[in-house]
């Protein structure tokens, strides 16, 4: 069963009178309720449609951390064989947040790591709800180098509220790790290729995200800082995140505009949670097509258009 | 440039371009409270005379500190786009601009200069943390490769003060796009061979450590600056602990690996000059008053580029 949003309660009130109708009719073989529920079903379709079709930020913020939505480790299994985890930042940890390993893509052997958020209450802890600490970004600079001098393309995918704010963490050198992951992104001789699956969090994305190719699933969210959090300080009101969410530009299309992403994965009706194999296999496709787009080019071109890449954004700013 | 030039000129200058007197000619230490005359902070690079505590100094003050003669040449800065985003939240971002502008007499967050320090010539960037806290924005992206761009054309280290509480929140994404952005230029530096020294100031914090503070060959910081990813109240909200005295602070990371020495203020500009010159192959810097320089010891000690000396001078 499907768990809605707060903005999907009108939703949840049709569908769920279609289904009691249905469940009744199981129970009594007598009635006839196909065209009552029929009628609901197109209600219900309707309504999707008109939510889905112009949400909010602050809606797709909510959409974007769909608990249901498809996480690092369905896509991985998806759309990827072999894979082998390879653990570890050979130094404190192996940092569960961070999933990473050896794969073949469409045959093609990769490096792929990603953020890994969980999808139950035992597995969201033990990935510590796709919070990275030093050890997750440590285990990632660790497999890019490996790719660059093995040439193996580097696919990520990022899904992160943000690095973990932890005491740890923050001993550890939080700040320093994520400062070696987005530079080891950058200075790698092979293609790198991210998908915002999710969420894009602040400075845990950009450590993944610092690619020469980065598209972003049509509901997803990239920024610098969550809409509650920014809210909390601009506006001295934590309970201000729409505002917040619509002043952040945070949508897959405002950072299209601003030439941050390169294209936006389309999602299914609803939601990549209300069809995950659709919406996985659209993110398999816009991989393989960011790859045949990067194969011509040598390690020293995919450097050197990687980096003018993150030099020229900011030359684009939104229209009024 | 001839010996005149180089040691009597900037002294002259830097007579005549003292700051203004300031209306309030007392200034009271937030930490020990002692109160201290203007003109005593001000000589001691706002560090307290009494309790070593390290206030806010904007850049225009350090580089005059720090540069041969208080004499400097800004560099050049490429303009971003005002207002990307549009962004408003309670005051619209372009009023917050002028008022910080009409604040601190700046054009944005980050000075970028070339000159020389004990004769060593480098460039130097420094965040202004009175300019909206420090905040990276495109501009303050730009200026760290401006700065890169300049140290690697003339052949010079690049000495970047850090001082921000982070990302400019009003540049939304594109701000957090200064974290590759000032990345790229770390990696100018490191593969054009030139150090890059980090200081680290009170506070240093998000995205801006997680970017160029921490990419440098060497990190010093003042003494007890606030140097962190996550601020300690976010972090006591989330563990919902109480962090240890000094947490955070320049000493803790420290013993924590993450910095290799925390320096006075008043002490910089001599450790710099010493590491960089090491860093540098150059001799060791001549300490007191220097001798009539005779035939040929000039073109010897000499800056490695004709350019450098010729900005010192003008
Ligand atoms: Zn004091």
């Amino acid at each position: 069963m499907t768990q809605y949003l707060e903005f999907e309660k009108p939703l949840a009130e049709i569908e769920g009178k279609a289904e009691e109708l249905r469940a009744l009719a199981r129970a009594n073989e007598e009635m006839d309720v196909a065209d009552e529920a029929a009628a609901l079903d197109a209600k219900a379709e309707q309504l999707l449609k008109d939510l889905y079709s112009d949400l909010t930020p602050w809606r797709k913020c909510q959409v974007a951390r769909h608990p249901e939505r498809p996480h690092c480790r369905d896509y991985i299994d998806a759309l990827f064989t072999e894979y082998t985890p390879l653990a570890g930042d050979r130094n404190f940890a192996d940092d569960l947040a961070v999933m990473g390993g050896l794969a073949r893509f469409n045959d093609q052997p990769v490096m792929v790591i990603g953020h890994e958020k969980g999808s139950d209450t035992k597995s969201r802890i033990a990935h510590n709800f796709g919070m990275a600490r030093p050890e997750g970004y440590r285990k990632a600079v660790r497999l890019m180098e490996m790719a660059g001098r093995f040439g193996l393309p580097v696919v990520t995918i990022v899904d992160t509220t943000g690095a973990y704010p932890g005491k740890g963490a923050e001993e550890r050198g939080q700040s320093e790790a994520i400062a070696r992951s987005t530079e080891m992104s950058l200075k790698i001789g092979v293609p790198v290729i991210s998908v915002i699956i999710g969420e894009g969090g602040s400075g845990g994305a950009v450590a993944f995200a610092s690619a020469n190719r980065v598209a972003m699933l049509e509901h997803a969210v990239y920024s610098v800082i969550s809409p509650e959090g920014c809210a909390s300080i601009l506006w001295k009101d934590a309970e201000k995140m729409r505002e917040a969410a619509e002043a952040l530009r945070l949508t897959a299309q405002n950072l299209q505009e601003l030439a941050v992403i390169d294209r936006i994965i389309p999602e299914p009706m609803g939601g990549a949670h209300r069809d995950a194999k659709t919406t996985m296999a659209s993110v398999g496709v816009a991989i393989q097509e960011m790859l045949d787009e990067l194969k011509d080019k040598d390690g020293a071109d995919l450097i050197k258009d990687r980096r003018q890449k993150f030099l020229d954004i900011g030359s684009k700013g939104l229209a009024a | 440039m001839n010996w005149i030039t180089n040691y009597v000129r900037p002294r002259i200058n830097s007579i005549f371009s003292r700051r203004e007197v300031p209306e309030n000619l007392w200034h009271k230490c937030d930490e020990c409270g002692t109160m201290l005359f203007h003109r005593e902070l001000s000589d001691n690079q706002n560090v307290c005379t009494n309790c070593d505590h390290h206030m806010h100094i904007t850049p225009r003050d350090r580089f005059t500190a720090l540069f041969d003669g208080g004499v400097f040449n800004e560099v050049a800065v490429p303009e971003p786009i005002a207002d990307p985003l549009k962004f408003k939240d309670q005051k619209k971002y372009p009023d917050r601009m002028k008022a910080a502008q009409k604040k601190t007499d700046e054009k944005e967050a980050m000075l970028v200069a070339a000159g020389e320090i004990g004769r060593t010539p480098i460039v130097a960037a420094a965040q202004d943390f009175s300019f909206m806290g420090g905040s990276m924005g495109m501009y303050v992206g730009n200026a760290i490769i401006a700065a890169a761009e300049e140290a690697v054309k003339l052949g010079r280290p690049l000495v970047l003060f850090s001082a921000a509480g982070g990302a400019r929140m009003q540049e939304g994404i594109l701000s957090l796009m200064q974290m590759p952005r000032t990345t790229v230029a770390v990696q100018m530096l490191k593969e054009a061979g030139l150090p890059y020294i980090v200081v680290l100031t009170h506070p240093t914090t998000g995205g801006v450590t997680a970017s160029y503070a921490m990419l440098g060959d060497v990190h010093i910081s003042e003494p007890n600056a606030l140097i962190c990813f996550a601020g300690p109240r976010v972090i006591e909200q989330t563990i919902r602990e109480k962090l240890p005295e000094g947490f955070q602070r320049a000493e803790y990371l420290l013993d924590h690996g993450m910095l290799d020495r925390v320096i006075s203020r008043t002490e910089m500009r001599d450790e710099l000059i010493k590491i960089i010159r090491m860093m540098m192959q150059l001799p060791p810097q001549i300490v007191g008053d220097l001798p009539a320089p005779e035939e040929g010891e000039e073109a010897a000690n000499a800056p490695v580029d004709a350019a450098a000396s010729e900005e010192a001078a003008q």
